[in-house]
């Protein structure tokens, strides 16, 4: 863990997790350094050091068990609340800041960095605009006049709105895997987070839906950072600027094997064992 | 030669599958039979003692004509709904502490005292209430005594069953509410327990029917009244309480007044577990 002195914001450099910028401004920059996690005592990454750039889809990618999603769990906190006894060392900054730094509200990091998962998990018990907003409700304090505002803008930011604007007090459980997935990514988006984790977005997904996701974060990341994790090699080389390549050892645990921008890791990697993956020999 | 001939083994494994099929068909009408069989000797002992008069009016002694059960019925309904304010808060609380928090050998510890309570004989409930608010904190039989019995059974019962439920719950809408940075307990109040409503409910309303039916316990603590009380400092009637005292008695009017009040308990029970599901329902159906 860093000490307090050494996250100290430079002069330019504004602090993400003190006060959020309005939205749309500019994207932030994400990094990781030598980050290791744990699940009780099996290590199930070690020593990850990742920059995700602004404005840019960064893709994870990996067979099964390489810990993808362990990683990017890790990037909102949101590994420290999963269950079986989980653990973290090293760094993750959100424009140089340490968010693992004492006396960072992790429920201030996961506002700021928000996670679409991999299977759509629409609240069942809320109708599909209260979904949009439930972030806003269910952490209170917001101002009643400006929600309905908020559901149409994010419903349409999420390619959805045309396909539920008459329905918008049925419950999300009513609607498809694709536009469930979409409702979420609404969701997410109405926190106005700086930066949009996927965990597999589209693996529950038909082509068409998957499509539609795909055509969607190409539009949002002129205004957010994303980092997405996929097994789909496709997806990954279709719509990310860089690839990082994950691979677990004998001893199940992830290291980070290649990284660079998408159109080099795809034509021309570097390490074998990425060249075997992204060719297709393994995996 | 025919590949889908019927052989000897077919017909016994067809033969062998409508056996089982048929015991298990006869395993669940026998619980239905065993229902009816109780709710029909019920109404046909207890209806001819159902008249106005039995809903409105206190019991009177042997050889008065008429009288009713009316101070029993308001002294369930009393007694329950102090209960109910008791023991629900405590077992929901104590299941949300389980299913959300409850790691580590504290929560084991509970989870087997919790059991422990379950199993307890409703009898020696009644005989430590005694002890504790009869003879210590009131000074006498009391309808908060009574209450208190009751809530004790009570929480056993709404802890499991909601535990259950909420581990039920499915762990993404957990995850889904906290990754939109929403508190913990604010994602357990708003987004697990909403979720989990039609469960609680029904724990809430076995709960009650299992209260509301408990004698043993209120003989010690409520004891019984022959008169309209409200006072919970003092002893109160109950349907279960007066059940009894009619069922003993040498009188032949009073067991049929014991059959009567039956019938009512089961109505009142049945009426209190409908209204708890459609007020539940009420707030969820828009």
């Amino acid at each position: 863990m860093v000490r307090h002195s050494e996250f100290t914001p430079s002069g330019d450099a504004r602090s993400a997790l003190a006060e959020p910028e309005p939205l749309g401004v500019r994207g932030h920059a994400m990094r990781t350094a030598q980050l290791s996690a744990w699940y009780g005592a099996q290590q199930a990454i070690d020593g990850i050091s990742l920059p995700i750039a602004p404005n840019r889809i960064t893709a994870i990618i990996g067979p099964s068990g390489c810990g993808k999603s362990t990683f990017i769990r890790c990037l909102n906190r949101m590994h420290e609340v999963t269950p079986g006894s989980p653990r973290v060392n090293g760094h993750v900054y959100l424009d140089e800041q340490e968010i693992y730094a004492p006396g960072v509200d992790p429920v201030r990091v996961r506002r700021l960095i928000g996670m679409v998962f991999q299977k759509p998990n629409p609240f069942p018990a809320m109708s599909i605009a209260d979904n949009v907003v439930a972030g806003w409700r269910l952490v209170g304090g917001y101002r009643q006049k400006n929600l309905d505002e908020v559901v149409e803008r994010c419903l349409r930011e999420a390619a959805l709105w045309d396909e539920v604007k008459d329905k918008l007090h049925q419950s999300g459980a009513s609607l498809s895997g694709g536009q469930q997935q979409r409702l979420c990514i609404a969701r997410a988006l109405a926190v106005e987070p700086e930066v949009l984790l996927m965990d597999e977005p589209c693996s529950a997904l038909d082509p068409v839906a998957t499509f539609k996701i795909e055509d969607l974060m190409l539009r949002l990341k002129e205004r957010y950072t994303i980092a997405i994790v996929t097994h789909n090699m496709q997806q990954a080389a279709r719509i990310s600027d860089y690839t990082a390549f994950l691979l677990a050892g004998d001893d199940r645990v992830g290291r980070l094997v290649e990284y660079g921008p998408t159109s080099e890791v795809f034509t021309n990697p570097r390490d074998r064992r990425a060249e075997d993956y992204i060719t297709g020999r393994f995996g | 030669m025919n590949l889908l001939q019927p052989d000897a083994s077919l017909r016994r494994r067809q033969a062998l599958d409508r056996l089982f099929v048929a015991l298990l068909v006869a395993s669940a009408a026998s619980g239905v039979v065993v229902l009816l069989l109780v709710l029909g000797y019920v109404i046909w002992r207890g209806a001819p003692a159902l008249n106005p008069a039995f809903f409105t009016q206190r019991p009177l002694p042997y050889g008065e004509p008429g009288g009713g059960v009316a101070p029993a019925i308001l002294g369930t309904l009393t007694m329950l709904a102090v209960a109910s304010a008791i023991g629900i808060p405590i077992g929901i609380g104590a299941a949300v502490y389980l299913s959300e928090y409850g790691r580590g050998s504290f929560a084991n510890v509970v989870r087997f005292v919790i059991d422990l309570l379950a199993g307890l004989p409703s009898i020696v409930v009644g005989v430590f209430v005694w002890a504790l608010v009869v003879r210590q904190l009131v000074g006498n039989y009391s309808g908060i005594a009574g209450a208190v019995a009751l809530a004790i059974i009570m929480i056993p019962i709404v802890t499991r069953t909601v535990e259950e439920i909420l581990h039920l719950v499915p762990t993404t809408l957990r995850e889904a509410s906290l990754a939109l940075g929403v508190p913990r307990w604010r994602t357990i109040l708003f987004v697990v327990l909403p979720t989990a409503r039609a469960g609680i409910i029904t724990g809430v309303v076995l709960s009650l029917a299992r209260a509301g039916g408990e004698t043993a316990p209120l003989l010690l603590t409520a004891l019984g009244n022959q008169f309209f009380s409200f006072d919970l400092t003092q002893p109160m009637a109950a349907l279960p309480v007066q059940i009894y005292n009619y069922a003993v008695s040498p009188y032949e009017d009073w067991h049929t007044k014991a059959w009567g009040s039956a019938l009512v308990l089961i109505g009142v029970i049945g009426t209190l577990s409908l209204v708890t599901r459609l007020a539940a329902r009420g707030r969820t159906g828009r």
